[in-house]
């Protein structure tokens, strides 16, 4: 520090943090973020489970009353069960503690066993003496977790492409409006999606159109945006919607669709294959996103202006086109998931209806690393962890509700700070590209 | 250390800014000082406010219900629905400014002066948590934790107001720096993930909101800050030795807490422009890689800059308790101020003293929006979308010329070309 004409980019963070610092050409550096994070979680789990175990059996029911194959619910003896999962719990942080001695990477799936069991170990305790109805309770993860993901298809595209999309918010509450107002106007909730879309891309024409033509800093763009919408759609709720809720505000909803065969499948079946039209349009846009990103030329054209805009247009690729329309279609995705609001699961719109869950969008789209797949993954992590709370405070758990309702914004934090730690987003993300 | 520091880091990097109003050479003086009128922020800003109030008094007379009935015989009589446009335009926004500065129907100025007051109690947590943000902004970080920083500086500032007895003054300090440090720590903790382990601020932020809100509803329902014998989730009044005292009497709703936001921006101030730690901040803020080239220890400057931005939101926080909702508290006592503190930083273009007036603006329209909602019938709703099209006309000044026909700043002749050509692609279509 006393010397800074030495060039030191390392020198001036802490040992922890020169993981991220140095390059990859420098030597494999130990991370013990991985164990250390694993051993905390195991010595939590240990508090929980057998320190303050209960007695008693936990019931799992695997399947609905309607199922064609009917599974036997699943009962476990409650103390033993911590006793084992702890113990399983403790092997696997033993097992990542010696991998990182050996230089080797702690892979994904033993982190995601590890996150599994103890999750069944959770479950077990808090259901002492009750039945959880494990189908039930993943039904209503993924229906919580459907805006989410459409949110954060649309935060992902529009960040590989090169702007910042904070407006994820305002593009899911205008969907949100518009699609209940055009749905109770034809009572037609097809027509309320189309409307949603449009409302989306409105959204995103702002937005690129601010972002690009005049480079305003995305950030503020999309902030002021979420507060414009928030704004507009709570005006117009006041001054025509309250007052004629029937002609405007009463849209028709989706009707859950079985899809035949693969609805009789147990416990995947009635949480996948028996839900609305938008859930199945969902399952198709992320499998679409992925695709189009990594298997097509259009991906390689966003990508390629997401992260180098100079490159792009050197090889004759339109940079402010490719953004503009690409952002728009990031918001008709978007909007497809405020109609999930009104048109899937509450029926009318409310002031504020989507109350953060762009936010929550946005997280997920960092959390899985701009990456579409890992980013439905994340958002599926926070709707099941809402709905865990709800499930649990239904059947009554020990636990006061504030703090289950807190853990899934928790277990962000540890795993954002424990297992993801320095994300690197699109490398023009952000920045607008000014043609010289 | 900050005379080797003064080279590297600010100049590295960034081109030479481009359009800088300078040596409009052959035309008079007048001319001159015409241009560096119509060129400036200045005007940009009074523009913005007055394009942002046009669009909303669209959308009042849109949806005004007498226009609507006027309007189905426009084309028989067409002054009807102008009148009645103009009616429920002029009725809202005279509502707007009655209710934030001046009174012109009550008898005396004491009383007359009274809502001007009300806006500045309503802009004194605008313009501390605003700070805060704003010096996020400065050192690249998103401070969008507003909330979470507030609630916990009102929980446990508002403990020590409530539970602890002290006398007079010292109670107050006490449960001041007790606030203040309760939303520093919750910020700071945030930097110290970003700097140790690289988590984005954004996501910890947004889940640290999460976090305070829940704990805090658990502590008013069940913890220390339950009213005894009580079963609403709300904490006990405030002792009065804790209470901010009003400035200009019981009249007033005016307090403390505006001397201290004023001395607050005056420290942000001083501290952004004036410290060693301010240039280290700004250093980091223009270019981490280029700051850290130059020895700054860009995790330690993260660290310190959220533990300031918490700290000066945790005063909007304390503000709220200790000032304005002196009679216990709930878990929504933030009431929306950690995100209208982003807005407030933007408007304020992130400088302390912009900050400080967008705040004022900010809090006149809060303080006149609630009368124009009594008054009129406008749902407040109106102020949000108002508050949202200034800052987006602000940040866009190449729009509000082009609105206005004014002249682009470094041009050398009027007659000239602009230098941005006009083509129409969808995205001009779209924006003009």
């Amino acid at each position: 520090m006393s010397t800074p004409t030495t060039v030191s980019p390392a020198g001036s963070t802490g040992p922890s943090a020169s993981v991220a610092d140095t390059g990859p050409d420098f030597e494999q550096i130990k991370s013990w973020k991985t164990p250390i994070a694993l051993a905390i979680f195991t010595l939590l789990g240990f508090l929980l489970l057998v320190v303050f175990g209960r007695d008693g059996e936990s019931t799992m029911r695997l399947s609905t009353t309607t199922d064609l194959i009917q599974l036997p619910d699943v009962v476990l003896p409650t103390r033993p069960t911590g006793v084992v999962v702890v113990a399983l719990l403790l092997l696997i942080t033993a097992g990542s503690g010696w991998l990182v001695r050996s230089k080797a990477k702690v892979p994904l799936w033993l982190v995601t066993v590890f996150a599994v069991l103890l999750l069944v170990g959770f479950l077990a305790w808090a259901s002492a003496d009750h039945t959880i109805p494990v189908p039930g309770l993943l039904f209503g993860s993924l229906s919580l977790a459907v805006p989410l993901i459409f949110g954060a298809l649309g935060g992902v595209i529009s960040e590989r492409v090169g702007v910042v999309n904070v407006a994820i918010e305002g593009q899911l509450l205008a969907g949100a409006f518009t699609s209940a107002m055009v749905a109770s106007i034809t009572q037609q909730p097809l027509l309320g999606l189309v409307a949603a879309m449009v409302a989306g891309v409105l959204v995103s024409f702002v937005l690129a159109a601010f972002a690009i033509k005049y480079f305003v800093d995305q950030v503020i763009v999309g902030v002021v945006l979420n507060v414009l919408v928030s704004g507009v759609t709570g005006f117009l709720f006041s001054q025509l919607l309250a007052p004629n809720a029937a002609t405007l505000n009463s849209p028709p909803r989706f009707e859950n669709i079985n899809i035949p065969l693969l609805s009789e499948i147990p416990i995947i079946g009635p949480v996948f294959f028996r839900q609305t039209l938008i859930v199945y349009i969902m399952y198709v846009a992320v499998a679409c996103v992925y695709f189009g990103l990594f298997h097509t030329k259009w991906g390689l054209r966003l990508r390629a202006v997401g992260e180098h805009p100079q490159a792009a247009d050197t090889v004759g690729i339109n940079v402010a086109r490719t953004r503009f329309w690409n952002v728009s279609l990031a918001g008709a995705i978007a909007g497809l998931g405020g109609a999930y609001f009104t048109l899937g699961s509450v029926g009318a719109f409310g002031k504020e209806m989507t109350a953060g869950a762009g936010f929550i969008a946005l997280a997920a789209v960092i959390f899985g690393r701009w990456d579409p797949i890992r980013a439905t993954l994340a958002a599926l992590l926070f709707g099941f962890a809402s709905n865990l709370q709800n499930v649990l405070s239904i059947i009554g758990s020990p636990v006061p509700s504030e703090f289950m309702l807190m853990l899934p914004y928790l277990v962000t934090i540890f795993a954002v700070a424990g297992l993801v730690g320095q994300s690197r987003g699109p490398a023009a993300s952000g920045k607008p590209y000014i043609k010289s | 250390m900050s005379e080797t520091l003064q080279t590297p880091p600010v100049s590295s990097g960034k081109p030479a800014q481009p359009g800088q109003p300078d040596q409009p050479d052959q035309p008079g003086r007048v001319y001159q000082i015409f241009r560096e009128i119509t060129t400036g922020n200045a005007i940009i800003s009074v523009l913005a406010v007055l394009l942002a109030l046009l669009v909303g008094a669209i959308l009042i007379a849109f949806t005004n219900e007498d226009v609507q009935k006027a309007s189905v015989y426009f084309f028989s009589r067409p002054g009807d629905t102008v009148v009645a446009a103009w009616n429920s335009v002029s009725g809202a926004y005279s509502a707007l400014f009655q209710g934030s500065v001046y009174n012109f129907r009550k008898p005396d100025f004491a009383s007359g002066i009274k809502p001007l007051t009300e806006t500045l109690t309503f802009a004194t947590p605008l313009i501390a948590a605003g700070l805060g943000v704003a010096l996020g902004f400065r050192v690249g970080l998103f401070n969008i934790g507003g909330r979470g920083q507030m609630l916990i500086a009102a929980a446990l500032g508002g403990w020590v107001a409530f539970a602890l007895d002290l006398p007079a003054g010292i109670h107050l300090v006490v449960a001041l720096v007790v606030g203040v440090a309760g939303g520093a720590l919750w910020g700071g903790l945030v930097g110290l993930l970003k700097a140790r382990t690289g988590a984005h601020e954004v996501i910890t932020t947004i889940m640290l909101n999460y976090v305070a809100y829940y704990l805090v509803s658990y502590l008013l329902r069940d913890g220390f800050l339950k009213t005894p014998g009580s079963n609403n989730p709300q904490s006990p009044a405030s002792k009065p030795t804790a209470v901010f005292p009003d400035l200009l009497g019981p009249t007033y709703n005016l307090h403390l807490g505006f001397i201290l936001v004023i001395i607050a921006t005056i420290f942000t101030w001083w501290l952004l422009s004036r410290s060693n730690l301010g240039f280290q901040f700004r250093a980091v803020g223009l270019n981490p890689h280029a700051a850290r080239v130059a020895g700054i220890s860009v995790d330690r400057m993260y660290v310190y800059a959220m533990l300031l931005s918490g700290g000066l939101v945790g005063l909007a926080g304390i503000n709220q308790v200790l000032g304005t909702s002196t009679s216990g508290f709930d878990a929504g006592i933030d009431s929306g101020i950690g995100f209208d503190a982003i807005t407030v930083a933007l408007l304020g273009r992130s400088r302390p003293w912009g900050v400080f007036a967008a705040g004022i603006l900010f809090g006149a329209f809060k303080a006149g929006g609630f009368s124009m909602q009594a008054a009129e019938g406008v749902p407040i709703d109106i102020v949000l979308i108002v508050q949202s099209l200034i800052v987006l006309f602000i940040a866009a000044p190449p729009l509000v010329r082009a609105i206005f026909r004014l002249p682009t700043p470094g041009q050398k002749t009027p007659g000239a070309k602009t230098p941005r050509k006009r083509t129409t692609t969808p995205t001009e279509v779209v924006a003009s």
